[in-house]
């Protein structure tokens, strides 16, 4: 039986393309980032992180992330929770808000909140009289964080938990269980790992964000700077190696980000066969 | 426990799901709600959970009046027709699951726990696959630990939603004999949903036959097959076969063929018959005329079932002999007979009828 594409000449030609492509888009540029980290050796690099705005920015991206991530875990769960557990007037048009932020570029994104909270924005009034700062001050970074990454943990859930269907869930209330009970026990097992790997892209997002986080943070060095802008600013300062030294960071947290998730989805693959 | 259900019903949007039904449930009885897909019968047994509200009427499990208590605190079991076991616990645990969510106070000790989980086990056969998971168990394993798992709380009242569906024949048959036994042993009121009507003739002390959200006929097995109060009842419960002629002076006659039907009045009749009140002869009988050519014949276990075909008829008749009849008038496809019947029913009078006409040997 020949199948199409089967032929050995066109399997090699596509494996080949395939390596080739994969090597000049994927793994040349990463190669590349660490290259020029280390041009000018170990030392250098370890200057160069240890430089105070640079830990300011490992610092400023670490508080976003923490705050970011279990702020949309417990919202993703809830808002997934909400759409496929109960059926009330408005669950569809919910199910296509919470898609907002993916289809929305980061920078109007960022602009919306600007618009919002900024000084001649429609609540900035107010909180400048209550002297509350979120506009360029890290309030508003995790803000904008927050909005860009609110879809990935419920994106997740919500077809699982919609296949899953609620059946063990009544099984369980028809024994007896509280609610809280019944999410620990019935339906947190059947979406963990699912809600890991929101969380891992969650984790992702909010620590390479740029472009929402670049309108609403001013850019203050040592204040409000995260890493990716860390990033920018460095190389438009001429400080190549600076500037690749902390997207070296971005890259390494990125290459632990896709371990987390291939280990996960192995783990998940070999519970399948176990079973 | 014996349970009231009075005026209940329910409505989705403008659709009815229930027109309002009355229904007395003895203690110890076993109910069979039986009925066509569509029927209101999972509705109103997940009214009884109270897994669903209904939208009006009252439910009482004994005195207390539970129509407004959470299913949570009704003190129910409930069977799933796909089981709903928890996937990721194993056997154990998922029957441990209702005595482990107790409040503290009421909890028992793991080690009553334990023996109490085993107990069940044991009374469902299952001892051995204790530290099994779900998935590792065939679908009737499955259904026993989920029986085993509604029964461990002591529930008043178990209720089943079609248990068996999802099972092949020779399980479904092997599990309804179990669960008529443990009913006998442990004496649970019990409710359950079928669109089987064997399984729902078999298993229950009285069967509620239903269609279209409404109550068609509460009555025993027997009762149910023997005297349908009405044609839907008669059609649901078994095959049916028609006859539609004129009767003229006691005599109905379609085609060629003639039946003597005594105290019929005149006019065109439907009248419907079932398999086995059919008897083949090799010659006419005084009473009746019934030219028949067998048209299929299909050997299923003690009889032998076959289809009769004639230019009167409609559609085929259905008809059952034994083995030896079967050996004594040489039956075989394209075979000419005549038919002989025993009883026949209709259902287009006031009153539906059963009318005795030659007994059946």
């Amino acid at each position: 039986m020949v199948r199409i594409g089967d032929a050995p000449g066109v399997r090699r030609t596509l494996i080949v393309a395939a390596l080739v492509l994969s090597a000049l888009f994927l793994l040349l540029p990463l190669v590349a980032i660490f290259a020029q980290a280390l041009m000018s050796g170990l030392d250098v690099y370890w200057q160069n992180l240890s430089d105070q705005y640079t830990l300011a920015a490992i610092g400023l991206t670490l508080l976003v992330t923490l705050l970011t991530v279990p702020v949309n875990l417990v919202f993703g769960v809830f808002l997934a929770w909400l759409v496929t557990r109960f059926t009330f007037p408005g669950r569809r048009l919910l199910q296509t808000l919470i898609d907002i932020p993916f289809a929305v570029s980061p920078v109007v994104a960022g602009l919306v909140y600007l618009l919002l909270y900024g000084r001649n924005g429609w609540l900035g009034g107010w909180l400048d009289a209550h002297d509350i700062q979120i506009m360029f001050a890290w309030p508003g970074i995790v803000l904008v964080t927050i909005f860009v990454t609110c879809p990935f943990v419920a994106r997740e859930l919500i077809p699982l938990m919609q296949a899953q269907g609620a059946r063990e869930e009544e099984a369980a209330v028809t024994l007896g269980a509280s609610g809280w009970t019944i999410f620990r026990r019935v339906t947190l097992p059947k979406i963990r790992h699912a809600l890991l790997y929101g969380v891992i892209l969650t984790n992702a997002r909010a620590v390479g964000e740029f472009g929402a986080v670049s309108v609403v943070a001013g850019a203050i060095r040592g204040q409000t700077n995260t890493l990716p802008l860390q990033v920018e600013q460095l190389y438009q300062d001429y400080n190549t190696v600076g500037a690749f030294t902390s997207a070296s960071l971005l890259a390494m947290l990125a290459l632990l980000t896709l371990a987390a998730k291939a280990a996960l989805e192995w783990r998940a693959a070999r519970r399948e066969t176990a079973t | 426990m014996n349970i009231r259900i009075a005026g209940v019903d329910k409505r989705y949007g403008r659709a009815r799901a229930l027109e309002p039904i009355d229904l007395d449930i003895q203690d110890g009885e076993l109910i069979g709600l039986l009925g066509p897909s569509g029927s209101g019968k999972t509705t109103l047994l997940r009214i009884v959970a109270g897994l669903e509200q209904a939208d009006s009427g009252s439910i009482h499990f004994g005195e207390r009046d539970v129509t407004q208590v959470h299913v949570r605190d009704r003190r129910i079991g409930f069977v799933f027709q796909h089981y709903a076991l928890f996937r990721h616990m194993s056997v154990f645990d998922n029957v441990a699951f209702g005595l482990n969510a107790l409040p503290r106070r009421e909890r028992p000790s793991s080690d009553q726990i334990r023996s109490r989980v085993m107990q069940l086990l044991e009374m469902v056969r299952l001892t051995d696959f204790a530290s099994r998971y779900p998935a590792q168990l065939s679908g009737g394993q499955q259904q026993r630990v989920s029986l085993a798992r509604a029964l461990a709380l002591k529930p008043d009242v178990l209720l089943l939603d079609e248990p068996f569906g999802a099972l092949d024949a020779k399980v479904r048959q092997e599990l309804r004999r179990w669960l008529r036994h443990l009913h006998g042993e442990l004496g649970f009121t019990s409710l359950f949903v079928t669109h089987d009507q064997e399984e729902a003739l078999e298993l229950s002390d009285r069967v509620v036959v239903m269609s279209d959200g409404r109550v068609e006929q509460i009555a025993t097995p027997d009762t149910l097959y023997r005297r349908p109060s009405n044609r839907f009842v008669f059609e649901f419960l078994g095959e049916v076969n028609r006859l539609e002629g004129d009767v003229a002076r006691g005599v109905l006659t379609c085609g060629d063929a003639r039946l003597s039907v005594p105290g019929i009045d005149d006019g065109r009749h439907e009248l419907l018959l079932r398999p086995h009140e059919i008897r083949l002869s090799d010659q006419p009988s005084h009473g009746a005329h019934l030219p028949v050519s067998v048209s299929a014949v299909v050997p299923v276990g003690a009889e032998v079932r076959l289809e009769l075909e004639a230019d009167w008829l409609g559609e085929p008749w259905q008809a059952s002999v034994g083995h030896a009849e079967f050996d004594r008038l040489d039956i075989r496809r394209g075979r000419r007979l005549y038919a002989v019947v025993s009883q026949i029913h209709r259902f287009d009078a006031s009153r539906p009828q059963t009318l005795m006409l030659e007994p059946a040997i």
